[in-house]
C-alpha cells in the first residue's frame, strides 16, 4: 500500500564502522585463524542518493574531559566528543584539506533527538548509545568516565549520526546540519523550532530504556476512559512487537553479562595451573620441559579472556541499538494512536453536535439532557435563541466536518509515511542484526580456534620423542653407541625440545619404528 | 616359597659398607628399563595378565562390580598355562595390602580410589566402571611386569584360585623372609644419617605431593566454574528461540544461534564429566601412592637405624663367633636388600609415574581440544544461515 519513496533501487552499501575492536595480541604460540576480522565487518545502511551521508563525511574522532558549572551552579566533570566534518568530494589524500570540527557533548546529542522525534513523528528516529552502563558484568565498569565506556559511547555517537545522516528525510534536516557544523548558536536554532512545546503534546521523545515507560499524560487518560476503537491494526502488531523485542534483547543483554561473568571465572582458574605446573616442573627431570612449556600454555589462556570479552562487547552494543530502536517503534505507534485518538474524538464530537441540530430543529429531545430537563422543567426557549443557536451549531458543524476531514487527511499520511519509514526500518534490522550475528559467531569461531590450539598436546613430544629415540638406538645396535653418543643426542634433543629437529639419521629411525 | 632378590655387590656406600644394587649407571641398563616400560620385549616377558568384562552382581545383601582376570604365562610358578578368574575391587584391595605385608621393601603400584562419595559419583554408571577397570588392569600390569612381585604367592593365589574368600579369611603365611625380618624391625632407634639418594626421594615425594594436592584442588575449581558457567548458557540459548519466534526473515538464523547454544552446552557437560571421573582420581590415586611410598621409606629408615645402633653396641662387645651369622650381620643384611630394593623400584616408579602423568595431561588436553573442535563446527555451522537471503521477501500488508 505504501509507495516507498524510491530506496530499492537506489540502495548502496557504505562502510561504516560501528565497532572497531582492537587486534587480539598475536602470541608467540597462536596466530588467531585468518577469518573476517572483527574491524573488516560492516553494517549495511540503506541509503538515498541525496543523502547528507553521501555528500559529507562524519566522524566522531575523539573523546576529551571537560570541566564546567552545571545548571545547579556547581562544579561537573563531563565528556566531550569532537565530531568532524568533510566534504565528501575531497578525493585527493595528498591534499585534503583539515577536517571541520567542533566538540559536542553527550546532552547536546539527546537534544537533537528530542528534536528530530518531535519534529519527525512518523519516523523511526535512530537511538543514541545508553545513557548510563547498564547488563554490565563484574569486570565492566559500570562509570561513565570510564575509559572503556567512553571509547564506546564515541562508536555509538558516531553510529546516530552516520545513521541520520543516511536517512533520505532526516539528513536533509537543517537544524541537524547546524548541529554538525555550527558549535555555537544551534541550541538557540533548535528551541525557536518551538520543538519543546510540542513534547507535552506528544508521546514521551527520552532516549535509551526506561523500566517504567513515561506515558503521556493524555494517554493515560486514554487508557482509563476510553479506547482508540479503530487504531491500524499492522501498527497494533508492531507495538506488540517493539514490547516483544524490548523484553527479549533485554532479557538476552542480561543473560550475556552473567555468562560472560562465569567464562572469565573459567578462564581465570586455569591461570592457577601456570604456576604450580611451573613449580613442579623445578623438582622433575625428565618431563620438566613439558610441565615448563605446559604451565606457560595455561597462563596464556587465561590471559586471552581479556580481549575474548572485550570484542563482545561490540556484539552486547549492537544487540543494545536495536533495544532501543525498539522503543522508538514503539513510539511512532504511539503517536498513531493519538492521532487516531484525536480523530475519533473530532467525529465523536461531531456527530453529537449533529445530534444538538436536530434536537433543536425538531424540537424533540432524542436522548436524555440536561437541557432538556432545564427547558420542560424552566420553559422552553424562545424562538430568537432558538435560531441563535441553531447557527452557532451549524457553525461549529462546518467546522467539524473541516476538521474531521483534516484529521483524516492526517491520519491516512501518517499512516502512509510511517509505514514507509517502517518497512525501511524492518529491512535495516534485519540486516543489522544479520551481520552482528555473523561477527559474533565469528568471534566465537577464533576464540575455539585460539583455546583450542592443537599444540598444547604436541607439548609432550620432545619426552616422548627422547624416549622414543632412545628405544630405538637400543634396538638398532646395541654395541654400536657408547656412553658419550647416547648422552650427546640426549642433550642435543633436551635443547632443541623438537622432535622435527632431530638429526636425519634418527628421524629415519622413527618412521622405522612407528612412532607417532 | 618365599622368593628373595640377592645380587653381586658391586658398589659401596659411602660409609663403606657394600651395597646392592640393580641399577648400575651405565646408559645400556638405562636405555633397558627404557624399553621395557616403553615396549614389553615379548622375548622375554612370561607373564601377562588383563581386566577386563566387568558385570554387575545384584545379592540380597549387596550389589557390586566384578571383574575378569585373564593369565596367560609360561612360568613354572603357574600349574597352569592360563587362568580366568573373577575378582571384585575388594580383592583387589585385599591383593595390595597383602603385597605391601610380605614385600615392605618394595614400592606397590597404587589402586584406584576405594572410596566414593555416593550420591556425587555413580558407582555403577559405565564410565565409572570402565575408569576403575583401566585402573585396575594397569596395577595388575604393573604387578606382573616387576622381577620381585610378580613371584609373589598373593599375586599367584589371586590369579588362579577360583574362589578367593577361604584365602582371604585364612591370612595366608606367604610372608618372604624379608617381609618377616622386617615386620619385626623394632623402631625408636634413631638414624644417624640418611642416606643421600632416599633424602632425596622424600624430599622429592614431599614437594610432588605437595604439587599434586594444590592441582587437585585447581581442577575441583575449574569443575565449579564450568558447572555455574553451565547454568547461564541453559539460560542464553533458549532466549534465541524466543527470539527467532517473533522473527520473520531472522527465524531460521535464530534458531541456528539457540541449538549451537545447546550443543555446546551438552559438550561442555561432557567435558567437566571427564575432569571428574578421568582427571581428578588419578591424582588422588597417587596422593594414597605417595603415602604408602613415605612408609616405606621410613620402614627403610628404621632398618637402617637399628642395623646402626647394633653395630655400635657391638663394637663394645666382641662377641663375634666365627661361621655363625650374627645380630650384626642379620641386620646389615637386611639394610643392604631394602635399599637395593627399593632403588630399583624407584627408577621404575618414576617412570611409571612420567606415563601415567603424560597420559593423563595429554588426555585432559585432548579433551579440551575436542571440546573447542565440537564448539567451533557448532558456530560454523549458524554462519550459512546468516547468510542465506529469503527466496521471496515478505509482502507488506496491505
Amino acid at each position: 500500500m505504501a509507495d516507498r519513496v524510491g530506496l530499492d533501487e537506489d540502495e548502496v552499501s557504505v562502510g561504516i564502522n560501528p565497532a572497531p575492536g582492537p587486534d587480539p595480541e598475536p602470541e608467540a604460540e597462536t596466530r588467531p585463524e585468518a577469518g573476517p576480522d572483527i574491524s573488516d565487518v560492516k553494517s549495511t545502511i540503506m541509503e538515498d542518493k541525496t543523502c547528507l551521508s553521501k555528500k559529507m563525511e562524519i566522524n566522531v574522532s575523539e573523546a576529551e574531559k571537560r570541566t564546567g558549572k552545571n545548571a545547579m551552579n556547581m562544579q561537573e566533570i563531563y565528556t566531550v566528543y569532537l565530531i568532524e566534518t568533510r566534504p565528501q568530494d575531497s578525493q585527493n589524500d595528498e591534499d585534503s584539506s583539515a577536517p571541520d570540527s567542533l566538540w559536542r557533548r553527550y546532552s547536546e546529542f539527546e537534544l537533537l533527538r528530542n528534536y528530530l522525534v518531535v519534529t519527525y513523528p512518523c519516523i523511526v528516529v535512530p537511538p543514541l548509545p545508553e545513557k548510563r552502563a547498564e547488563f554490565v558484568w563484574h569486570k565492566l565498569s559500570a562509570d561513565n568516565m570510564d575509559p572503556d565506556f567512553v571509547e564506546r559511547r564515541r562508536i555509538g555517537l558516531e553510529n546516530f549520526l552516520l545513521r541520520v545522516a543516511s536517512h533520505s528525510t532526516l539528513s536533509c534536516d537543517p537544524i541537524f546540519y547546524l548541529f554538525l557544523t555550527q558549535e555555537s548558536g544551534w541550541k538557540e536554532a533548535a528551541n525557536e523550532t518551538g520543538f519543546q512545546a510540542k513534547i507535552e503534546s506528544t508521546a514521551s521523545v527520552k532516549p535509551g530504556i526506561h523500566k517504567d515507560l513515561k506515558v503521556d499524560s493524555r494517554l493515560k487518560a486514554l487508557n482509563a476512559t476510553f479506547r482508540v476503537k479503530n487504531p491500524d491494526q499492522r501498527f497494533m502488531e508492531l507495538k506488540h512487537y517493539g514490547d516483544e523485542l524490548q523484553s527479549i534483547i533485554s532479557h538476552l543483554l542480561r543473560v550475556r553479562a552473567r555468562v560472560a561473568d562465569r567464562l572469565y571465572g573459567v578462564y581465570k582458574v586455569h591461570g592457577n595451573y601456570g604456576r604450580v605446573f611451573s613449580e613442579w616442573s623445578a623438582i622433575e627431570k625428565e618431563m620438566g620441559d613439558g610441565l615448563q612449556s605446559a604451565g606457560h600454555h595455561m597462563d596464556v589462556y587465561a590471559a586471552s579472556i581479556d580481549d575474548i570479552l572485550e570484542e563482545e562487547e561490540h556484539y552486547a552494543d549492537q544487540l543494545k541499538e536495536y533495544l532501543f530502536f525498539a522503543e522508538a517503534l514503539r513510539s511512532v505507534c504511539r503517536k498513531h494512536e493519538l492521532q487516531q485518538y484525536d480523530l475519533e474524538m473530532a467525529a465523536l464530537d461531531l456527530t453529537s453536535k449533529k445530534q444538538q441540530r436536530e434536537e433543536l430543529a425538531t424540537g424533540t429531545v432524542r436522548t436524555f439532557s440536561l437541557k432538556g430537563m432545564t427547558s420542560k422543567l424552566f420553559g422552553q426557549e424562545t424562538p430568537e435563541q432558538r435560531e441563535a443557536k441553531l447557527n452557532v451549531l451549524e457553525e461549529q458543524i462546518a467546522d467539524g466536518e473541516e476538521l474531521v476531514k483534516a484529521k483524516n487527511l492526517e491520519c491516512d499520511d501518517f499512516i502512509k509515511d510511517a509505514w514507509a519509514d517502517i518497512e525501511r526500518f524492518k529491512e535495516q534490522k534485519n540486516n543489522d542484526l544479520k551481520e552482528a550475528l555473523i561477527s559474533y559467531a565469528v568471534m566465537q569461531i577464533s576464540m575455539c580456534k585460539k583455546s583450542g590450539n592443537p599444540q598444547q598436546r604436541t607439548l609432550w613430544r620432545s619426552d616422548e620423542s627422547l624416549r622414543a629415540t632412545f628405544g630405538f638406538l637400543h634396538k638398532w645396535n646395541k654395541t654400536a653407541f657408547c656412553d658419550g653418543k647416547v648422552l650427546m643426542l640426549e642433550a642435543q634433543l633436551r635443547i632443541e625440545n623438537d622432535a622435527d629437529s632431530m638429526s636425519s639419521l634418527v628421524q629415519r629411525a622413527f618412521r622405522k619404528i612407528e612412532f607417532v | 616359597m618365599p622368593v628373595h632378590n640377592h645380587q653381586q655387590p658391586d658398589q659401596m656406600l659411602p660409609n663403606g659398607t657394600p651395597v646392592e644394587t640393580s641399577s648400575p649407571a651405565s646408559s645400556s641398563s638405562l636405555l633397558n628399563r627404557l624399553q621395557l616400560d616403553d615396549e614389553p620385549n615379548s622375548e622375554t616377558r612370561d607373564l601377562f595378565v588383563t581386566v577386563d568384562d566387568p558385570k554387575k552382581h545384584v545379592s540380597a545383601m549387596e550389589t557390586f562390580i566384578t571383574y575378569r582376570v585373564s593369565t596367560k604365562t609360561t612360568r613354572n610358578e603357574f600349574d597352569l598355562p592360563e587362568y580366568t578368574v573373577r575378582r571384585r575391587y575388594q580383592d583387589f584391595d585385599w591383593l595390595r595390602s597383602k603385597l605391601e605385608e610380605s614385600q615392605p621393601t618394595h614400592l606397590i603400584p597404587p589402586l584406584p580410589e576405594k572410596f566414593v562419595v555416593k550420591g556425587v559419583v555413580d558407582r555403577f554408571s559405565e564410565d565409572f566402571v570402565e575408569t576403575r577397570r583401566k585402573a585396575l588392569d594397569k596395577f595388575l600390569k604393573r604387578i606382573a611386569d616387576h622381577p620381585v612381585l610378580s613371584f609373589n604367592d598373593h599375586f599367584n593365589v589371586f590369579l588362579t584360585v577360583k574362589d578367593l574368600n577361604p584365602y582371604k579369611k585364612q591370612g595366608l603365611a606367604f610372608i618372604t623372609k624379608m617381609g618377616e625380618s622386617v615386620k619385626y624391625v623394632t623402631g625408636g632407634y634413631k638414624l644417624r644419617s640418611r642416606p643421600v639418594e632416599f633424602a632425596a626421594m622424600g624430599d622429592y615425594l614431599d614437594m610432588f605431593s605437595q604439587k599434586l594436592g594444590t592441582i587437585d584442588r585447581i581442577a575441583q575449581r575449574i569443575v565449579k566454574e564450568q558447572a555455574e558457567y553451565l547454568v547461564e548458557l541453559r539460560e542464553y540459548g533458549p532466549i534465541y528461540s524466543s527470539w527467532s519466534a517473533i522473527e520473520e526473515e531472522l527465524n531460521k538464523p535464530l534458531n541456528g544461534v539457540s541449538n549451537c547454544v545447546g550443543s555446546c552446552c551438552i559438550t561442555l557437560d561432557d567435558l567437566s564429566e571427564d575432569m571428574s571421573e578421568d582427571f581428578l582420581p588419578v591424582l588422588r590415586e597417587y596422593v594414597l601412592y605417595i603415602e604408602s611410598m613415605k612408609n616405606v621409606l621410613r620402614k627403610r629408615d628404621q632398618v637402617q637405624a637399628e642395623y646402626e645402633a647394633k653395630l655400635e653396641t657391638a663394637a663394645y662387645k666382641k662377641e663375634e663367633k666365627q661361621g655363625t651369622p650374627t645380630n650384626v650381620e642379620k641386620c646389615q643384611d637386611r639394610v643392604e636388600c631394602f635399599n637395593a630394593d627399593l632403588k630399583a623400584d624407584w627408577d621404575r616408579w618414576q617412570s611409571n609415574k612420567r606415563q601415567d602423568f603424560r597420559q593423563l595431561l595429554m588426555g585432559m588436553a585432548d579433551k579440551n581440544i575436542q571440546y573447542y573442535e565440537k564448539c567451533l563446527a557448532a558456530w560454523e555451522s549458524v554462519i550459512p544461515l546468516l547468510q542465506e537471503k529469503l527466496e521471496v521477501k515478505s509482502e507488506s500488508h496491505s
